[in-house]
C-alpha cells in the first residue's frame, strides 16, 4: 500500500515538472512581456526596458530560462510580474482563497453527487429519477459562466424580496470588515454560497450521473441478490454490498472532476471578484505575463495531481485487491 | 457494441432464411433512435439552428455590425426580435453570428478530436508494449495540465485572419485525451477476439486489422462521443471568447455576447438572456442527440426496465 502510492507520488512529481516545463515553454513562445513596457506613454527609457529584458533572460533558449526559473521555485521565488512586484508576495493569499473554494466544491459535489446518483438509481424510472436526470442534463448542458450570472439574478430577485442583502455577490467579504468574528463569519458566508454554489451545481450534476449508471450496473449483479437471499435487509445490501462496489470506478473520475473544477474556478474568479489563482491567470494572459502564468500552473498542476493522489487512497480503501498486489 | 460487425452475411444465406427480410443493423438502429422522442426533437432544434443562422442574416434588415441610433438597449420588439444592445446592434443578427462561429468550431473540434481519440486509443490498445506507455503517460501529463489555460496561454500570438481555424486546431489537440482512453480499453479486450487473431495468422497487416476490424468495432463508442464532445468544445469555445482570449470583437461569438450581456444583466436582461439561452439549447440538443445515440447503438449500456428480465 505505502509502496503503491510512494509510487504514484514519484510519477505525480514528474509529471508535475513537465507539465510546469510544457507550460512555460509556450507562454514563453507565445508572450510578448516587454510589450506593456514599449506601448507605455512617455515610453521608458531603453535601459530599463534592457534591465527587464536581462532579468527574464529572454537572450536566452528557454531551457535554460526554465532551469534557471525552477532552481528558484524550488526555493520558494517564483521570479517577478511585469509590473515589478515579487509573484511569491500575492501566491498565498491568492492560493488560499482558490483553494477554499474548489476544496469545499468538490466536496460537495463529489458527497451530494454521489448521494443522489444511487438514490435515483435505487429508484430507477420513478418520477424522483425522471426529475433528477432532467435536471442534471441540463446543469450539464450550463456553461459555469451563465449558472453564476443566473444564480446572481436569482440572488437579486431574493435579496429584493426579503430588503436586506441575503446574498452577497462581490468579493469574498465586504470592504467594510468590522465587527466581532462571528459577524466577519457570517459575512464571509453570505459571500460564500453563490460562487460554491456555481462550482458545486456541476461537480453534483456530473457525479450523479455517473454514480447513478454504475450504480445501476452492480444492482442487477449476482452477489446483489446473493446477500438479499442470505437474509440482508435491502438497506443493508444496497449500502454495504451495493453502494461500495458502485463507489470504485468513481475514485477515477474524482481526478478528473478536480481539473474540471480548477477551470471552473477560473469562471467563478472573475465573475464574482474573487481574487484567486483564476483570476490572476486571466489577468497574467492578458499582461503577457509569464511568471504568473507559470506559478498559476505549478498550483493548478499540484491540485489536480492532490485530486488524483486523494482517489488513489480512496480507490485502495475500497478496493483490496489494489492492496494486495 | 456486443456484436462484431460483419460485412457479409453469406452464412445466414446459407442456413436457408430469408435475408431480405432482416433489418440491417443500420436500420435496426436508425428505428431505435426514432422511437427515442427527446433526441428526435433536439436533432430537428439542432438542425434548424444550424441552417436558421447560415441563411437567416441575408435576410435580415440589420447585418451584425450595423447600429440603430433609434433604437438604442431597446427590449424585444417586432423591429428587433432580440431587442438591441448599448450601440444599437441588433441582437438577433449578433446571435447568428456567434452561433455560426460557435457551432462551426464545435462540430470541426467534435471531428478531429475524435480522429486523433481513435487513433492514439487503437494504437496504444492494439501494440501495447511501450507504445501503450508513452501514449497513455502522454495522456496524463495533459491532464494534469489544465488545457483551457494552455489554449489561452497560446491564443494572444494567433493572428486575427485565420483565428478560428486555430482555435479549432488548439480544441482538438487539447480535447483527445478521454476519449482515447476508452477506445484503448475496448481495443485492448477486441485484440483477444477470435476474429482478430485470424486476420493476423492471415498475414494482414497492422495497420489493415485496424482500420477494417478494431475502428469498425469500436465505432458506436466513436459516434456517441463525436456528438458528446460537439457540446464539450462549444463550451470551451465560448468560455474562452468570455474571458476574452477567442474570437476577438469586431467578430461575435456566443462568448462575448454573453460577456457583453452580463455587465448589464440586471437591468438589461435580453442582452444577456438571448445569447446565453441559445447557447444552452445548442449544448442541451447536442447531449440529448448523444444520449439518444447511445441507447440506439449500444442498447446493452442501458439497464433493462423495471419488471423485465435480461
Amino acid at each position: 500500500m505505502t509502496r503503491f502510492l510512494a509510487r504514484r507520488l514519484l510519477n505525480y512529481l514528474v509529471l508535475l515538472v513537465l507539465a510546469s516545463f510544457l507550460t512555460f515553454g509556450l507562454a514563453s513562445l507565445s508572450f510578448h512581456p516587454l510589450d506593456s513596457l514599449l506601448q507605455r506613454n512617455p515610453r521608458p527609457p531603453q535601459s530599463s526596458i534592457q534591465a527587464k529584458s536581462d532579468e527574464l533572460g529572454l537572450d536566452k533558449p528557454i531551457p535554460i530560462r526554465y532551469t534557471h526559473w525552477l532552481s528558484n521555485a524550488v526555493r520558494g521565488d517564483f521570479g517577478t510580474t511585469v509590473a515589478g512586484q515579487p509573484v511569491a508576495d500575492q501566491l498565498w493569499g491568492r492560493i488560499g482563497v482558490s483553494l477554499r473554494l474548489v476544496f469545499i466544491g468538490s466536496v460537495i459535489g463529489a458527497v451530494l453527487g454521489v448521494v443522489i446518483g444511487a438514490w435515483s438509481a435505487i429508484r430507477q424510472y420513478r418520477l424522483s429519477d425522471r426529475v433528477i436526470t432532467v435536471l442534471c442534463l441540463l446543469v450539464l448542458s450550463t456553461p459555469t459562466f451563465v449558472i453564476a450570472n443566473l444564480l446572481i439574478l436569482g440572488a437579486l430577485r431574493v435579496n429584493s424580496v426579503f430588503g436586506v442583502h441575503v446574498f452577497e455577490y462581490i468579493g469574498e467579504s465586504s470592504s467594510t470588515l468590522g465587527g466581532d468574528a462571528w459577524s466577519q463569519f457570517v459575512d464571509r458566508l453570505q459571500h460564500l454560497v453563490l460562487p460554491t454554489l456555481t462550482l458545486a451545481l456541476g461537480a453534483i450534476a456530473g457525479y450523479s450521473r455517473y454514480q447513478r449508471n454504475a450504480m445501476l450496473d452492480v444492482l442487477g449483479q449476482d452477489f446483489i441478490r446473493t446477500a438479499r437471499a442470505k437474509g440482508l435487509t435491502r438497506r443493508r445490501a444496497l449500502f454495504k454490498h451495493g453502494l461500495r462496489t458502485a463507489l470504485i470506478p468513481m475514485t477515477t473520475l474524482f481526478a478528473y472532476g478536480v481539473s474540471g473544477l480548477v477551470t471552473g474556478a477560473v469562471f467563478t474568479e472573475k465573475i464574482f471578484g474573487w481574487h484567486g489563482m483564476g483570476e490572476w491567470v486571466v489577468q497574467g494572459i492578458a499582461t503577457q505575463d509569464i511568471n504568473i502564468v507559470a506559478a498559476v500552473t505549478v498550483f493548478t498542476g499540484a491540485t489536480v495531481l492532490l485530486g488524483g493522489l486523494l482517489s488513489d487512497i480512496i480507490y485502495a480503501a475500497l478496493d483490496p485487491r489494489v492492496r494486495v498486489q | 457494441m456486443s456484436e462484431p460487425v460483419t460485412t457479409t452475411s453469406s452464412a445466414t444465406a446459407k442456413s436457408g432464411v430469408d435475408v431480405a427480410n432482416f433489418a440491417s443493423r443500420r436500420t435496426l438502429v436508425w428505428r431505435r433512435f426514432l422511437s427515442n422522442r427527446p433526441a428526435v426533437v433536439a436533432l430537428a432544434i439542432l438542425a434548424l439552428l444550424f441552417i436558421g443562422c447560415y441563411t437567416l442574416p441575408p435576410l435580415l434588415p440589420y447585418n451584425y455590425t450595423d447600429l440603430d441610433y433609434l433604437a438604442l438597449q431597446q427590449p424585444p420588439t417586432l423591429k428587433h426580435w432580440f431587442g438591441t444592445n448599448a450601440l444599437g446592434q441588433d441582437l438577433l443578427a449578433q446571435t447568428l453570428r456567434g452561433m455560426q462561429k460557435s457551432m462551426l468550431i464545435g462540430l470541426c473540434v467534435a471531428l478531429v478530436s475524435t480522429v486523433i481519440a481513435a487513433t492514439v486509443g487503437a494504437i496504444a490498445g492494439y501494440f501495447g508494449g511501450w507504445r501503450d506507455r508513452a501514449l497513455m503517460w502522454l495522456v496524463d501529463l495533459l491532464l494534469v495540465v489544465p488545457s483551457f489555460i494552455l489554449i489561452a496561454i497560446v491564443t494572444p500570438s494567433l493572428g486575427q485572419a485565420a483565428r478560428v481555424f486555430w482555435l479549432i486546431v488548439l480544441f482538438s489537440i487539447f480535447g483527445w485525451m478521454i476519449s482515447s482512453r476508452m477506445v484503448r480499453g475496448l481495443t485492448m479486450s477486441l485484440r483477444e477476439r477470435e476474429f482478430v487473431t485470424a486476420a493476423r495468422y492471415m498475414g494482414v497487416s497492422n495497420t489493415k486489422i485496424i482500420v477494417r476490424h478494431i475502428v469498425p468495432n469500436v465505432a458506436s463508442i466513436l459516434i456517441i462521443d463525436t456528438v458528446l464532445n460537439v457540446g464539450l468544445a462549444i463550451i470551451g469555445e465560448t468560455g474562452l471568447s468570455f474571458l476574452g482570449f477567442g474570437v476577438q470583437p469586431p467578430d461575435v461569438s456566443l462568448g462575448t455576447l454573453i460577456a457583453d450581456g452580463t455587465k448589464s444583466a440586471t437591468t438589461f436582461p435580453w442582452v444577456f438572456m438571448f445569447p446565453a439561452g441559445m447557447l444552452v439549447t445548442i449544448v442541451l440538443c447536442a447531449n440529448l442527440i448523444g444520449d439518444g445515440l447511445r441507447d440506439a447503438l449500444d442498447p446493452d449500456s442501458r439497464p433493462p426496465r423495471r419488471g423485465k428480465k435480461k
